[in-house]
């Protein structure tokens, strides 16, 4: 008797989201588990946005400065850098704009934006800097300068996903719903944005990242539970495409910035940091992540080489 | 759970006065309102109909599928008005329902109708002989039921089990009867067999006000033993059953779970 390789049965497809103007790039349209290409249909590869900052960055370790300080100074050119690395997609964080940091003004950062636009064709992820008040007042302006150039904003909260899901939809983006580590308010957080109008085929979930050894294991769950609810659950509203935003939350972490003196027992900086975002990363597209932000071009490099594998 | 609008009845006086004059504004306005509060299917029930059965079943299905886009459940004790409504059955939101057969051989031609057409149908557990006593009594004719379905080349899929609800005014006893029924219907078979309710017929003949809170309780517990489906107001229940698959695990939690 031959073998018969059972087979789940899913319920769901994760929409189809398309970014970009000029060129478009598409994520999502998966009926089935992560990798799982023998349960159903994958048309659409994770895809790795490379991270830039609207102004030099302030808390990038040594590992991350060696490659990009020479670049920063200026958005395109760090842009234009990443694309010769072979970014296929750029995030844009507004770090400038919180009230800890520079304070910038939304036309301060609408200017940029518009340089960025105008001068980086491919598909674009524009960020503010996580800071609520201050978000609902920068990604508006931000939305309406970006019209039509059919952007991924983020990131809309519970506290203020009005004013940004309105001027996302104004403005035809794709919107990040993030929520704090919980299916749960997930759910909810999507439904308060799908009340505002705004499509809900244009929701990507954040259901917050966090880095290896960091609450790694939590985001890693949550973004399971989420997938599994969608497709064997039927859940429709959390049936949407995830990104996870991982060199955010790695380059933060003691282990991409201590040195091999500081502890020669963790071997060296260069390897163990590169790893740390590697690794991160290709976990969480094992739970569910269409989509991540990373930050060193070696790791993203494992992260491909990782995809193109299992695929 | 599929919920199925039980307000389109002859037992309804607008209804009923509705169906008479042919009346399509009030037939189209309670399908949609139905279909607003979530029904997945509207009941047509137009009574033994023994004289133009068939014409007002072909009339009440093609008004309430212009209405909404939904399939009906076809209730009626005359076999003719039954195939006539199934005969201009828009299927394209679903097969219709046939509401029913039971042990009672004049109503085999029912079942006959089900496989010809290739429809589910509501198989009410009861014999010639009256009312089931028991629990244990409803599955006996249950187990009938679908030996007779299978006879006639019905799968036990399309088969809803309908274990009759009784008054609680005057058959109080019943009411644990059929939850126990729901439950023990459910075990012959694998994957279970469906099931059935005729809900408001607990609260028939208790004061208005309190007829809500007889039926949304019940209805709860019938789902916690796994109900199937049920004939109901859909405004009245829609709470109750969204809360219900909450608790039970079936839909996941979010605060506003009442609005989606």
């Amino acid at each position: 008797m031959n073998f018969v390789v059972p087979k789940e049965k899913y319920l769901n497809r994760i929409p189809v989201i398309s970014f970009g103007k000029e060129k478009k790039i598409f994520i999502g349209g998966e009926n089935t588990l992560p990798f799982l290409k023998f349960e159903g249909e994958i048309p659409h590869k994770p895809l790795i946005a490379y991270e830039i900052q609207d102004a030099p960055p302030e808390d990038y370790p040594e590992e991350l400065a060696k490659i990009y300080s020479s670049f920063w100074h200026d958005p395109v050119e760090w842009a234009k850098f990443c694309i010769e690395l072979g970014a296929e997609a750029i995030c844009l964080r507004l770090m400038s704009s919180h009230p800890d940091s520079q304070n910038t003004s939304a036309e301060e950062v609408a200017e940029t934006v518009k340089k960025i636009i105008s001068s980086v064709h491919i598909p674009l992820i524009i960020l503010g800097s996580n800071h609520i008040e201050k978000d609902s007042v920068i990604l508006p302006v931000v939305s309406e300068v970006a019209r039509g150039y059919n952007c991924i904003i983020g990131k809309a909260q519970e506290a203020n996903y009005r004013t940004i899901a309105a001027s996302a939809m104004a403005g035809g983006h794709n919107l990040i719903a993030m929520s704090e580590l919980d299916v749960n308010l997930a759910k909810q957080l999507n439904i308060l944005i799908s009340q505002t109008g705004f499509p809900k085929e244009k929701i990507i979930i954040d259901p917050m990242c966090s880095a290896l050894g960091y609450g790694f294991e939590y985001t890693y769950s949550v973004m399971e539970r989420i997938r599994i609810a969608a497709l064997m659950q039927g859940d429709d509203i959390l049936c949407c495409p995830m990104i996870a935003d991982v060199g955010f939350y790695v380059w933060k972490t003691k282990e991409t910035q201590a040195s091999y003196e500081e502890n020669p027992s963790w071997g060296s900086l260069y390897e163990r940091a590169i790893m740390w975002e590697a690794v991160t990363a290709c976990s969480f597209l094992m739970s569910g992540a269409e989509l991540l932000i990373m930050r060193h071009p070696k790791a993203i490099e494992i992260v491909k080489n990782f995809i193109n594998d299992l695929r | 759970m599929l919920v199925i609008g039980e307000r389109l009845s002859i037992m309804s006086k607008r209804v009923r006065e509705a169906m008479q004059r042919r009346d399509k504004e009030t037939i189209r306005q309670i399908s949609i309102e139905q279909y607003k509060a979530g029904a997945h299917m509207i009941e047509a029930n137009i009574g033994p109909a023994e004289d133009e059965g068939e014409e007002l079943m072909e009339w009440m299905v093609t008004t309430i599928q212009e209405a909404v886009p939904l399939p009906l459940s076809l209730d009626t004790t005359n076999p003719l008005a039954v195939e006539a409504g199934l005969k201009v059955h828009n299927n394209e939101w679903g097969k219709p329902l046939i509401n029913s057969t039971s042990l009672d051989p004049e109503r085999f031609v029912m079942f006959e109708l089900a496989a010809k057409y290739n429809v589910p149908i509501i198989a009410l557990t009861v014999g010639k002989g009256g009312l089931p006593r028991n629990a244990e009594e409803r599955v006996e004719i249950a187990l009938q039921l679908i030996e007779k379905a299978t006879e006639y080349g019905i799968l036990p899929d399309d088969l809803y089990l309908d274990p009759l609800v009784l008054q609680i005014a005057t058959s109080q006893e019943q009411a644990k009867e059929v939850l126990k029924s729901i439950r023990l219907f459910r075990e012959l078979n694998d994957p279970p067999m469906k099931t059935i309710v005729g809900l408001s017929n607990l609260s028939n003949g208790c004061p208005k006000e309190i007829r809500p809170i007889l039926n949304k309780h019940f209805l709860a517990l019938l789902m916690y033993e796994g109900l199937s489906a049920a004939i109901v107001n859909p405004a009245e229940v829609m709470e109750t059953i969204k809360t219900i698959k909450v608790i039970m695990g079936n839909t996941l939690y979010a605060h506003s779970y009442l609005e989606i």
